[in-house]
């Protein structure tokens, strides 16, 4: 173990110490900022390795955990891993701290709470630094599981908890998908290492593999659900149930992104491939598209910004897509065309992780402020709350894509992106691959229009909050620092993008495409004025025709409820968990009669079905008549008797003729082997036999007294089609075992008895001595047998405790 | 209600008894070279005793032999392991039988064998389990 897992790991360690804490000094000191050093730590670790990565070195170290199946914590470090690091790190300390003031320390469970979070904050650090992919699956589980606990932190909510089970449902299912693409994708490239999978000639190797399709789109479902692309978006806006903080953190920032992370970090595996490209842009698309839009129709402040986070998603995973195209065209000069979508992806999540952030903590400062989150409610606070008002500007202007933020910026490289997939030869005269642009241009038209809703219904306008105690006023500084620190990010970036770009974004682009960083393909110099393009034209379009959708809006609402509400994905998924429920249980209840009647019907049939089906399949019915020994009378006639006996168990009328039967049957058989010379047996069976049969009879005389009726045994046809079914199919795997002997006996050895156990008496010597240790535990069955017996008679509630029973009920 | 006279079964009753005791010995003692052995010598010796049960009431017979049966079945399946684990004393595998021919006062030449010990535990236990089962089902009330 080195420094650096040690620093990773950081979070993991210090949670132990949170409870103590807690209860020690929580009464003086919230605990958060006790909790607050270890992001804090963590980011200024990191940002020394800022010049080393920059200057295309990785780092690489390797932790043995389970050696002898390869799975080692090895942290591989490059730009793309230290960029969510960083982004991690940074978020996390600002969040901490946001939290401090938002989270009161007297009415909440603050261990609980940042416990969780740095759980999760671990978890999320081990992610995008592990290399062996076991280990990455880990912490992505890891992931999954600290933000169930966090969206459900006032668990006594329903609807905390109804999100909390549909994101662990859809991302565990995305996560058992992913672990079964990863491990496709282990077989292909013989190796659990990312970066061996990367790195060399494989990559061109991989595509011809069978495996190849189904493991890309196993992973590609796992970072589809973790990133919230449709159609598995839906748990995303649910989960805002959580504390403000996370929704923050985790729902804008940082977990939503690893789906983002594990596409860019894959991309050089997968990323020459036709389906990569279709399937990451198209989704991308799709779901920029549904969350734009439907950002738009809520009322809910973190629901609009959550199906704005799905949609920026789809914006930064469509680019991953469309730069993945790179790889198609190898290392030439077009390659390097394309490239440039993926920075976009990378510089857009950089940005929007400052503006979501930054919008987040503003929601929940209103929240915090006004005790509500409703657009409709909300109105008119731009006098009471200005700083407020002027980081929501800054962080809806940029989600929209306006300058002088850095959304712009990305936003540009977005649609120059769209526009160069018409070049591709493989889109071209495409009806589909025309279609992205526009797509992309409508969701951005959208995406105004949410933003301006954000901004100024909840601002301008009248004060539509009723009077409530206190007056509502501007936050506690405290909790405005860390979105000003934001938002002061988002300016700072759209002023120097070239400063991030050449530290950090540079270095995360060339892990993306580590071949053609080799090559140095990768130079990129942003510019705000970028002269009059196309991009801008859409820019301007986007910006008049977003103005015009949003000052109608009360015109064209409407449009939204044509589209019928039991056909969305949530009552669909709603709808399918009920289905799935009552379906399992309906057939539960078909099988599970609870008649014992029933379940010995399946276990025969199922015996017939196996034995005699697979006799019939592999030809197993062999009868050769050689083996047989001749028959003589008094086995015919024994026959006979013992035929007899058991069709009159089958057809008596009353019980005691069966029990008699029954008796009889058993008589017959000693004679049978008397016949066969068995003297042991024979006397055994007479005794046991008899013993038997008084044992019946005693169980026939006790028969309660009410509905003892004499019937005849019912008779049903599927029971006797059962009956003669496992007769057959046993008769004839007996005459098929007896015609074909594959080994003599053994018995020529125990002939030798008297030698080599002093015995005469063969079967005893065989029982005592040979297989001495069958008749021991056969004796311990009879004690057990004989204990039970006496314990069910004495051990029964007495009289007196019966009716107190009864007395109870 | 008068009690019924019984004089002739209880009179035959006392001598078979004795007949199906020695027959159960017998059983028992030759099976190493005949038919029976340590299980059908037990069922025979305790099917004697149910006939005492049936001639005369439970309570004589349990006052004439006193023996819970409970432990004489765990008697049975102690002695039949410590069989087993004798042999492992003198470094033989678990339940390694062995048999010698010995000169006897009485007897003269004869066969000694542990099996015979190991039958005896399965006669106790059969004897005692069989006793057990009888005895309380016949005791319910």
């Amino acid at each position: 173990m080195q420094l650096l897992h040690l620093m990773i790991l950081l979070p993991f360690l210090f949670v132990v110490f949170i409870p103590f804490l807690y209860r020690r000094f929580n009464s003086q000191l919230h605990t958060g900022w006790f909790v607050l050093f270890i992001p804090l730590i963590l980011l200024l670790y990191l940002v020394t390795f800022i010049p080393k990565v920059s200057n295309g070195n990785t780092i690489f170290v390797s932790m043995p955990w389970i050696p002898s199946y390869h799975i080692d914590f090895t942290i591989h470090m490059d730009g793309l891993s230290l960029l969510f690091g960083l982004l991690i790190a940074g978020i996390g300390t600002l969040v901490v701290l946001y939290s401090i003031y938002y989270l009161s320390k007297q009415r909440e469970a603050l261990h609980n709470f940042y416990v969780y979070l740095l759980l999760f904050m671990g978890a999320m650090m081990g992610l995008v630094f592990s290399d062996n992919i076991f280990v990455l699956y880990v912490f992505w589980e890891m992931t999954s599981i600290s933000s169930f606990l966090l969206i459900a932190y006032w668990y006594e909510r329903d609807k905390s908890r109804y999100g909390a089970q549909k994101s662990m449902l859809i991302t565990i299912f995305g996560g058992l998908a992913m672990l079964a693409g990863l491990i496709m994708l282990s077989m292909i490239s013989d190796t659990y290492s990312i970066r061996e999978m990367v790195s060399g000639n494989r990559v061109t190797a991989f595509t011809s593999h069978d495996l190849f399709i189904p493991a890309m789109i196993l992973i590609l479902v796992g970072a589809f659900t973790k990133s919230a692309q449709f159609p598995f978006s839906i748990w995303l806006p649910d989960a805002m149930e959580a504390p403000t903080p996370i929704s923050a953190y985790l729902h804008s920032a940082t977990m939503v992104k690893a789906g983002i992370y594990l596409v860019a970090r894959l991309t050089p595996v997968f990323g020459g491939a036709y389906e990569w490209f279709w399937l990451v842009t198209g989704v991308g698309l799709v779901t920029l598209l549904y969350g734009s839009i439907n950002a738009v129709r809520q009322t809910d402040l973190k629901a609009l910004l959550a199906y704005s986070t799905i949609s920026q998603l789809g914006l930064i995973m469509s680019l991953l897509g469309l730069g993945s195209a790179a790889l198609y065209y190898g290392l030439g000069d077009e390659a390097a065309v394309y490239a440039i979508a993926v920075f976009a992806a990378i510089f857009h999540l950089v940005n929007h992780s400052t503006f979501k952030g930054c919008l987040f903590m503003v929601v929940g400062i209103i929240d915090h402020e006004t005790g509500t989150r409703d657009i409709r409610r909300l109105g008119g606070l731009m006098h009471f709350m200005p700083i407020s008002f002027t980081l929501t500007i800054i962080g809806g202007f940029a989600m929209a894509g306006l300058p002088p933020f850095n959304g712009f910026l990305s936003k540009e490289m977005f649609f120059a992106a769209v526009i160069n997939v018409i070049k591709m030869d493989f889109v071209y005269n495409n009806f589909i691959g025309t279609l992205i642009p526009v797509l992309a241009w409508i969701a951005s038209a959208f995406t105004f229009v949410y933003c301006m809703i954000l901004i100024f219904k909840t601002f301008k306008g009248k004060n539509k909050v009723p009077k409530v105690e206190k007056p509502i006023h501007e936050a506690p500084m405290g909790m405005l620092i860390p979105p000003l620190i934001l938002g002061l990010l988002v300016i700072l970036i759209f002023m120097f993008p070239n400063v991030l770009s050449a530290y950090i974004l540079q270095p995360a682009w060339s892990g993306v495409l580590p071949e053609l960083a080799e090559k140095g393909k990768l130079q990129i110099e942003i510019s705000a004025w970028h002269g009059l393009n196309t991009e801008l034209w859409m820019t301007i379009g986007v910006i008049v025709v977003g103005t015009i959708l949003y000052l109608t809006l009360r015109k064209w609402y409407r449009v939204y409820l044509i589209y019928p509400e039991a056909a969305t994905l949530n009552r669909l998924y709603d709808n399918a968990l009920k289905i799935m429920e009552l379906f399992s249980r309906r057939i539960t209840d078909r099988y599970m009669t609870g008649y014992i009647r029933d379940y010995l019907v399946y276990i025969f049939v199922f015996i017939v079905v196996m034995v005699g089906g697979s006799l019939w399949l592999f030809d197993g019915f062999v009868y050769t008549p050689s083996m047989d020994a001749p028959v003589n009378i008094y086995e015919v006639s024994l026959v006979i008797a013992m035929v007899i006996s058991a069709l009159t168990v089958l057809l008596s009328k009353s019980r005691m003729t069966a029990v008699i039967s029954v008796g009889a049957l058993g008589f017959f058989v000693s004679f049978f082997f008397v016949l066969f010379r068995a003297p042991d047996l024979a006397l055994t069976q007479l005794v046991v036999e008899t013993v038997t049969t008084v044992l019946f009879l005693l169980c026939f005389y006790h028969l309660p007294q009410f509905k003892k009726e004499m019937s005849h045994l019912r008779f049903k046809v599927s029971n006797a089609l059962i009956s003669i079914a496992v007769g057959i199919v046993v008769t004839s795997v007996a005459l098929s075992a007896n015609g074909t002997r594959l080994f003599p006996s053994i018995s020529s050895y125990y002939e030798d008895a008297y030698v080599l156990a002093g015995a005469k008496n063969v079967v005893n010597a065989i029982l005592v001595d040979f297989r001495g240790i069958d008749t021991m535990l056969e004796i311990l069955v009879l004690t057990i047998a004989g204990l039970g017996v006496y314990i069910l008679i004495k051990l029964r509630l007495s009289g007196r405790g019966r009716d107190k029973n009864e007395e109870a009920k | 209600m008068r009690k019924p006279n019984d004089v002739i079964i209880r009179g035959v009753t006392k001598v078979v008894v004795v007949i199906i005791f020695t027959f159960a010995i017998n059983l028992f003692i030759s099976g190493h070279h005949y038919p029976g052995g340590g299980f059908i010598g037990g069922l025979a010796f305790s099917s004697g005793i149910i006939l005492l049960f049936l001639t005369f009431d439970m309570e004589s017979v349990r006052k004439n032999i006193p023996v819970d049966f409970k432990v004489l079945a765990a008697i049975g399946v102690l002695i039949a392991v410590l069989t087993g684990v004798g042999g492992m004393l003198l470094d033989a595998p678990f339940l390694s039988q062995s048999f010698g021919y010995f000169e006897l006062p009485i007897f003269g030449k004869t066969e000694l064998a542990t099996a015979v010990l190991f039958d005896v535990g399965v006669a106790l236990a059969v004897i005692g389990t069989s006793l057990m089962i009888i005895m309380s089902i016949g005791d319910d009330r």
